[in-house]
């Protein structure tokens, strides 16, 4: 009787997720509401993770009670058993990042169904199973990291692309997200100061845990929590203040200087000073609020003014260029799969496992999570109307500036008024929202709408500049903790040539790493800033691809370890995403890199601007600056061959392994059974 | 009020608030002959460990 309730409920779930999905899929003319999405997502989680994923679990993983390396190792300090509850809210807080709030806003310029079924699919076939997968075989193998693994598992080839990857990543991610904040913080005196403030709140965090109440992390976060929303709000004050405003407004190009300072500092200093008080407090911010998002979407249920599919599928679009495939699944990354994870699902959680059982919670469970913040903020942005949307969105350079900017978005068939921008400004306490690019000030404007209509009408520009310390804090914490990460890797590859390098207490190796670090995704951000374009249409394809790129090889090193362990029936289960990856990336860089559209194509583009400038068709304030967008653009074209390249080489590596594994495999069984 | 107890013992683990308490009842366990790091060293070696990895994604 117990087994028929169940198989019925699994039915409903079943019937309930292809009607929503079905319903989402063929909706044309007439809005739905946000319950349609989260309906869909429920139960496409729901049978993702009760059925597949306990199915690679239990019959691909074969996860058992063996003592996991926390149990034996136990030294009290690395490995540690920890209740799965708290493994779980540790892992969650460590792979939720920026990313999957950015990516899925950008691609909403195609509408909300790409980005929906991508997010769903991706997650639940792709970034779900790469998560559970790397963390099972760390766990096998005392929690190695995904460098080390990919070295044991492919060889030194593997191992070094591995490590390559990684850190252009980090400096592709750490740029992008530095200019989307930089565009949120521009002429924006609130901003500028609600974020500046965190600073030294951060430090005082940091000193109240050290010094006054030692270990307190919890006294010590709510007195930051408290202090945060107060510089919110104190940052309403500072705007309206004559002389004080001044001080904060400042343009892209000084901001961004700020930022590298910031980095540089954050990566040099102490952690205890600057980068764990600003983590606790970016973490519990964070949560708290995506959780608070949550609760007014589905309290809200608002109504998607964006189209479920817009004339940008074909390539055309404003704010990134490229037609929907292979870009949507370039541009939403994390949230449906992220190669990032897979360093963390290599880190410290499977130091912290008490029971393998838990893998598949843990895992599966966390990415399916994220993938649901993914959901939300692309809900959030869906829930602007289209004109709204685009406005934001796209810079200057695209588009023009005000009465220009609105009659083009408007020819596109989605009407804006320059009254409703202004009017629109003003609500949230803003001089402009034109042009401010990267997708983080129109999340938050669709937040603020949404949390002024659930807890408060009036509170608008109050809940806007919420939305942006929000997204700056933990911005700036991936911004800093990854340079760090950046300097430590150096480090330990320069240390390879010059081994007093390698010491990363020496000062003057933490001093030049850090500098080359910062210098790295400084240029990146620098160019995006100078970039009348908006510098997010080129970066975040990049980072996309980077991202992806490092995903595959995550897949192969876990298709080798499938296949190496006796597994090789299994392979297609990271086999399938790898190939849909490694299609999807190839197709995209090939684009960027070999396309006739200036737009699209990064040699194309300087070509065009070269010749342009050349022949002296350029306003002045654009061609002081063509030179170095011309060099930048080659340079991003021939840092996507080398992604790319590394990429082929570990498939190839990958492919060698696993067949000389299976050669041996069938040479090793005598004849007579073969047959 | 057994839930919110609950989920205050899960908020103290998962920040770390209550690790020195850990630390102690481990440090108890394994090495009981040895005097136990006072809680501001403790705290001071744990943080440094903590920052050494991949802790925050994008």
């Amino acid at each position: 009787m117990a087994a028929l309730g169940k198989l019925v409920f699994w039915f409903g779930v079943a019937i309930l997720g292809a009607l929503a999905v079905g319903g989402i899929a063929t909706a044309r003319g007439e809005p739905i509401n946000a319950w349609w999405l989260i309906a869909a997502a429920v139960c496409v989680y729901a049978i993702g993770y009760r059925v597949y994923g306990v199915w690679v679990a239990t019959r691909v993983l074969l996860v058992d009670d063996r003592p996991t390396p926390a149990v034996r190792i136990d030294d009290g300090r690395d490995f540690v058993p920890t209740n799965r509850w708290v493994v779980f809210g540790h892992h969650f807080a460590a792979i939720a990042g920026p990313g999957p709030l950015v990516g899925p806003t950008l691609a909403a310029q195609f509408g909300y169904l790409p980005g929906t079924l991508w997010i769903l699919i991706g997650a639940v076939l792709g970034g779900c199973i790469q998560d559970m997968v790397i963390l099972f075989c760390s766990t096998r193998r005392d929690g190695r990291s995904l460098g080390k693994m990919a070295r044991d598992e492919l060889g030194p080839v593997g191992g070094g692309a591995a490590m390559i990857g990684t850190l252009m990543i980090l400096v592709i991610l750490i740029s992008v997200l530095g200019l989307v904040i930089v565009n949120a913080m521009k002429h924006s005196p609130w901003a500028t100061a609600t974020v500046a403030a965190t600073i030294p709140i951060a430090v005082l965090v940091g000193v109240y845990m050290r010094n006054i109440r030692p270990g307190r992390v919890l006294e010590g976060s709510a007195i930051g929590i408290v202090l945060l929303l107060l510089a919110v709000w104190g940052g309403g004050w500072v705007d309206h203040h004559p002389v004080l405003r001044t001080w904060f407004d400042h343009g892209p190009l000084p901001i961004a200087y700020a930022i590298m300072v910031y980095g540089f500092a954050a990566a040099v200093l102490p952690v205890w000073l600057l980068l764990a008080p600003r983590d606790y407090l970016s973490t519990f911010m964070k949560l708290g609020t995506v959780a608070l998002l949550a609760v007014a979407i589905l309290w809200l249920n608002p109504v998607l003014h964006m189209p479920a599919l817009t004339q940008f599928v074909d390539g055309s679009g404003p704010i990134f260029a490229g037609k929907v495939f292979p870009f949507v699944f370039i541009t939403i990354a994390c949230g449906a799969i992220s190669g990032f994870h897979a360093l963390v699902s290599s880190g410290t959680t499977p130091k912290l496992l008490t029971d393998e059982r838990d893998i598949h919670m843990i895992g599966y469970g966390s990415m399916m999570l994220e993938s649901f913040v993914a959901l939300m903020a692309l809900i959030a942005a869906c829930v602007l109307e289209p004109g709204v949307f685009f406005a934001i969105n796209t810079a200057p350079g695209m588009v023009g500036e005000g009465v220009q900017a609105v009659a083009t978005i408007s020819s596109w068939g989605f009407p804006v008024a320059l009254e409703q921008m202004q009017e629109l400004a003003r609500e949230m306490g803003e001089a402009t929202l034109f042009g401010r690019t990267g997708g983080a000030p129109s999340l938050a404007v669709g937040m603020a709408s949404i949390f002024s209509s659930a807890f408060g009408q009036g509170l608008l520009a109050v809940w806007y500049h919420f939305a942006i310390m929000f997204e700056a804090i933990f911005i700036l914490t991936t911004l800093d903790a990854g340079t760090r990460v950046g300097r430590f890797m150096l480090q330990d590859f320069l240390g390879n040539f010059v081994p007093a390098l390698g010491r990363t207490s020496w000062y003057p190796s933490v001093l030049l790493c850090s500098a080359l670090i910062v210098g790295a995704w400084g240029y990146f951000l620098y160019i995006g800033v100078i970039d009348p374009a908006g510098g997010v249409n080129i970066l975040w394809p990049l980072f996309g691809i980077a991202n992806q790129i490092l995903a595959a090889i995550a897949l192969c090193v876990g298709t080798a370890i499938l296949v190496k362990t006796g597994r090789e029936r299994y392979f297609w289960v990271t086999g399938l995403p790898l190939v849909w990856l490694t299609v999807v990336t190839s197709t995209a860089a090939w684009q960027k890199v070999m396309s006739d559209d200036p737009r699209l194509g990064f040699f194309a583009g300087a070509n065009d601007l070269a010749a342009k400038l050349a022949s002296g068709v350029l306003p002045p304030e654009k061609a002081a600056v063509a030179s170095q967008l011309i060099f930048n653009q080659r340079l991003d074209g021939w840092l996507t061959v080398l992604f790319v390249a590394l990429l082929w080489l570990i498939l190839a590596d990958t492919a060698r392994v696993c067949l000389r594994h299976v050669r041996q495999a069938s040479a090793a069984v005598p004849a007579g059974r073969r047959a | 009020m057994k839930a919110l107890r609950g989920f205050w013992t899960w908020l103290r683990a998962v920040s770390g608030d209550d690790a020195y308490e850990r630390y102690l009842a481990h440090h108890m366990a394994a090495h009981a002959d040895r005097a136990p790091l006072a809680r501001r060293e403790f705290f001071r070696r744990r943080q440094e460990a903590a920052w050494s990895g991949v802790k925050r994604c994008c």
